[in-house]
């Protein structure tokens, strides 16, 4: 038989044949469609029961209320809760990215020790026990050396049962060093113990208010408890309510407010002032709230006259006039200030002058008014006795020199640590505790911050995420992050009720972390004696239930307990004659022609908590793109320097030198820079890390002359083509 | 003419005499029979060694006696694939559900016994192989089905309730689903409508019941993003 070319051809075309009446073409067709419709490598997201679990958000100091969609044991988004008193149902881009901090690259996922050069990221995973027992030792150590005051503890608020027992367990060792981190709720502290004479804080009726005055105060920029203000906001919109926004910079609540008074930076307190001598001089102000007040008038009336104040502030007189008159025959007015989301103290000049603005008016503790209230008050644990090592150490000054001499009205100086550890304080630190906090980012001036914690022999960071501090620490003992933990979580953040949110656990631990509760009462009963006792619960469930006692049961049943009904600390603001100059930018305008003043955006996270991965996709890209980040000049300062949009220049300022790109904005006055906080991190993960540039680094804390609060509002700077 | 030319033309002569005087029958029956040859070898391939190469099977962890378990309870199907309060199907149990009875091992079958070992005492959940997951590009409801048009398990299911056995996964080895979509029958034949549960299936039983499934102005038929949201 000869298979010819034929006998081929007829092969193939029977085979063809063949095969078209089989089901192989026609299912191989199909199935690679299904294929390519769905890839098999694309996530698909289980299927399963789906839940909501309620909690209380703790990113920032808003303390909103969400609800979190669960599939099985999976969380899959965070939704704001309904009928919440702070946020109903509302919740902002942070709160709504929280999943990726939950689930996201920049956990650290178990306790470890150094094993390379500070800093150099190089950590060998440990177990609990053998992390508890470095701690504990290396701690006890110091202790009977007598040098437990060489101890300090920076915590990023001081709210609630946790940073309570770290606070606690400062105590009962015997170190007074326990420090919270810097805020606006500094200086409006102060404020209230100065003008009331008593502890508290301030709240606001911003709902029922009719006309807004603010001076710098991020309304929709993450000022305050963010969600509600976004509420506000709208509520305002709706009912007509006037919103004058007084700021350098014309920011998104600038954009959004009624009036826009651009004013010189720094001067927002000169405003006020000029705006209060304006209503006592024509008389606009309501005496029923103020006392003593005839010699701070008589002052006010001599040194802020209106067209003194217009040359200082940049505002015209004219201006002025109307801001007093429409501020002052308003219903309901009401004046808010701390610049940005409030993450700096500020001046108590300035706090104070806006705060007397409001008592000029007769709002304080109105409808629609500004409440002096006191903060909630629900954690009575009995007194720590202390032992002889713990009363030694506690009689040593603190480090930062909080509470004592020309610092007496500040509680917490964290801007003077730095300086304290270089070489200027009373004593040497041998170690450091960090909670919630990241100084090496956070802080003006990191560069010396850094050194600072270059000098302390030990630091132990409790942060649950890959954060500066974290990566200077020796050893690291995370804490759950806050959708697995239980927590209370007061809130302050300018609401006009006492509101304690429960954090409770979504979701069980992901990785081998512990609740720092646990850890600090671990802690203390291994040390034994007088720490010990201080710490007689069984564990921290049963600490935060015996404290909150019977606001417990209902804050498991509602998530929330509200005091509506709340006693001012007192009803009348007493003003005193001050001579506190106003808090000026640190440089030399010969050498530093311009002003970098920082801003706030609800896009980019401040503090403790960095932007996670869905966040930093929605910033603009005239403030970051790629690496490069921007700063905000005037055409004119652009043209001046020889710059345009989107050249590469190099910003110096008195502090430090960065490279930027520049974005021209009308929107800002000829002569300041503005650049965003809340970029250029060295931490956290690939999608954060070495964007744009840390503010920090280019300012440096200056320091208010009536408490020693770190009151900068910008630095001096000059921009050179690069 | 060139000697060239000449025996080219002669060569087509040739040829010309071969195929048009047709004399060599058995040539002709190669070609058929090499047609056939062609024809059978490939229809081996696509009938029979094909889904045997397409497909892969898995057994499943343990084999589960539904008939057992639809004789013990009250109320059927439902009694473990039930609907939860918000109207979604639960689908496969979870463990949580077996446990109920399942604490310690019921019977002493080895089944029983991997049951429990494996899966009660260490508290993991059961990696069941689903027979009948529609690729991830179908929406598909069974509220609105069984609850809403009052449809029988077994229309979609067959007698799955009355296995003894569990039967192996088999799987499409190119898109990953079940054969049970596609069906068994490697042509895409079906006697049953619990056979194959493809596109046309669905569309055809909606097709049916057509007053209500006109979703689609245009062809007056359910539109594509009832199922394909
Ligand atoms: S405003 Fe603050 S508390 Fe509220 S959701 Fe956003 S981050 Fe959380």
């Amino acid at each position: 038989m000869k298979v010819d070319r034929r006998s081929f051809l007829s092969f193939v075309i029977g085979g063809a044949a063949g095969t078209a009446l089989s089901p192989l073409p026609w299912k191989l067709m199909d199935d690679s469609s299904i294929w390519s419709q769905m890839w098999p490598w694309t996530p698909v997201p289980p299927d399963g029961e789906v839940v909501y679990e309620d909690s209380t958000c703790t990113l920032c100091p808003g303390g909103c209320g969400i609800s979190v969609r669960k599939v099985d044991h999976r969380a899959v988004k965070i939704e704001g809760k309904k009928g919440h008193p702070v946020n109903d149902g509302g919740i902002c881009i942070l709160g709504l990215s929280g999943l990726q901090l939950l689930y996201g690259p920049t956990r650290i996922k178990s306790p470890m020790k150094r094993i390379g050069e500070r800093g150099q990221g190089k950590w060998q995973k440990i177990s609990w026990d053998e992390a508890m027992a470095i701690l504990t030792e290396k701690l006890s150590d110091i202790r009977n050396k007598g040098e437990a005051h060489t101890v300090a503890a920076i915590a990023g608020t001081e709210g609630g049962t946790v940073p309570a027992l770290l606070q606690r367990f400062m105590t009962a060792y015997g170190s007074p060093n326990f420090i919270r981190t810097p805020s606006h709720q500094d200086a409006d502290e102060l404020a209230v113990k100065t003008l009331f004479g008593a502890s508290g804080r301030t709240g606001f009726d911003l709902e029922n208010a009719d006309y807004i005055l603010s001076f710098g105060s991020g309304i929709v920029d993450g000022w305050g408890s963010p969600v509600r203000m976004f509420r506000a906001s709208s509520l305002w919109k709706e009912k007509n309510v006037t919103v004058v926004q007084v700021e350098p910079r014309l920011s998104n609540s600038a954009a959004k407010a009624t009036r826009w008074i651009p004013v010189n930076p720094g001067t927002e307190a000169d405003l006020a002032l000029g705006i209060a001598a304006v209503m006592i001089a024509q008389n606009m102000v309501d005496p029923g709230a103020v006392a003593g007040a005839g010699g701070w008038e008589n002052q006010l009336l001599a040194n802020y006259g209106t067209k003194k104040v217009s040359q200082v502030t940049g505002v015209d007189a004219g201006v002025i006039l109307e801001l007093a008159k429409g501020f002052a025959k308003a219903n309901r007015p009401l004046a808010l200030c701390g610049r940005g989301k409030g993450l700096v103290a500020e001046s108590l000049r300035e706090t104070a002058a806006v705060y007397a603005l409001n008592a000029l008016t007769g709002n304080i503790n109105q409808e629609g008014g500004m409440w002096a209230i006191p903060e909630a008050d629900y954690i009575r644990w009995p007194d720590v006795a202390s032992d002889e090592l713990a009363s030694a150490g506690l009689a040593q000054p603190r480090l930062d020199g909080a509470g004592t001499g020309r610092y007496a009205g500040a509680r917490h100086l964290l801007n003077r640590l730095a300086d304290a550890v270089n070489g200027g304080g009373p004593y040497p630190l041998q170690a450091l505790l960090v909670a919630g906090a990241n100084p090496c980012y956070d802080l003006p001036d990191t560069r010396s911050v850094r050194m600072a914690l270059e000098r302390i022999p030990f630091i132990v960071s409790f942060s649950s995420f890959n954060d500066e501090t974290a990566a200077m620490a020796d050893l690291l003992l995370p804490d759950h992050v806050y959708l697995e933990r239980y927590g209370d979580v007061p809130v302050g953040a300018g609401l006009a009720q006492q509101v304690i949110g429960l954090s409770k656990p979504v979701v069980s631990p992901q990785f081998n972390t512990r609740h720092l509760g646990e850890t600090l009462i671990v802690a203390a009963r291994t040390m034994g004696g007088a720490t010990a006792d201080a710490f007689p619960w069984d564990n921290y469930e049963t600490c935060l239930e015996e404290t909150l006692a019977e606001k417990w049961d209902a804050l498991i049943e509602e998530g929330i307990w509200v005091e509506a009904d709340i006693a001012p600390v007192a009803d009348t603001v007493r003003l005193a004659v001050t001579d506190a100059p106003a808090v000026q930018a640190e440089g030399d305008v010969n050498s530093f022609p311009l002003l970098l003043i920082p801003y706030d955006s609800i896009r980019l996270s401040s503090g403790y908590i960095g932007d996670p991965p869905f966040m930093i996709k929605t910033v603009s890209g005239t403030v970051v793109k790629g690496k490069d980040g921007f700063i905000e000049i005037n055409p004119q300062t652009a043209s001046a320097t020889g710059l345009s949009e989107g050249s590469v220049a190099t910003l110096t300022t008195p502090r430090g030198e960065a490279r930027v790109r520049v974005h021209l904005f009308e929107g800002i006055q000829p002569g300041v820079v503005a650049m965003a906080r809340g970029l250029g991190h060295t931490a956290y993960d690939g999608y954060l890390a070495g964007k744009g540039v840390n503010v920090n680094e280019l300012i440096g804390p200056v320091e208010d002359p009536s408490s020693g609060h770190d009151a900068a509002w910008g630095i001096r700077a000059k921009l050179a083509k690069a | 003419m060139s000697t060239l030319d000449k025996k080219a033309k002669e060569a087509m002569d040739d040829d010309t005499a071969h195929a048009s005087g047709g004399g060599d029958n058995g040539a002709g029956g190669f070609i058929i029979l090499f047609f056939i040859i062609g024809f059978a070898a490939s229809m081996v391939l696509g009938w029979v060694v094909f889904p045997k190469l397409l497909y892969s099977q898995k057994q499943q962890p343990f084999s589960f006696n539904h008939a057992l378990h639809v004789g013990e309870v009250d109320e059927g199907c439902e009694s473990c694939h039930f609907f939860r309060e918000d109207g979604s199907f639960s689908g496969i149990p979870k463990l949580a559900q077996c446990t109920d009875c399942h604490e310690e091992p019921m019977g002493e079958t080895e089944d029983e016994a991997i049951f429990v070992e494996q899966y009660v005492a260490k508290e993991r959940e059961v990696p069941w192989f689903s027979y009948s997951r529609q690729p991830d590009c179908v929406f598909f409801s069974h509220a609105a089905h069984v609850v809403g048009a009052k449809m029988d398990c077994v229309a979609c299911h067959g007698h799955i309730g009355e296995s003894e056995r569990s039967r192996p996964y088999e799987y499409n080895r190119l898109t990953g689903y079940s054969r049970d979509i596609w069906g068994k029958n490697i042509a895409g034949f079906k006697n049953n409508s619990w056979d194959r549960m493809k596109m046309d299936d669905c569309a055809q039983c909606h097709k049916e019941a057509g007053i209500i499934h006109t979703s689609s102005v245009q062809t007056q038929r359910d539109a594509c993003f009832v199922c394909h949201k």
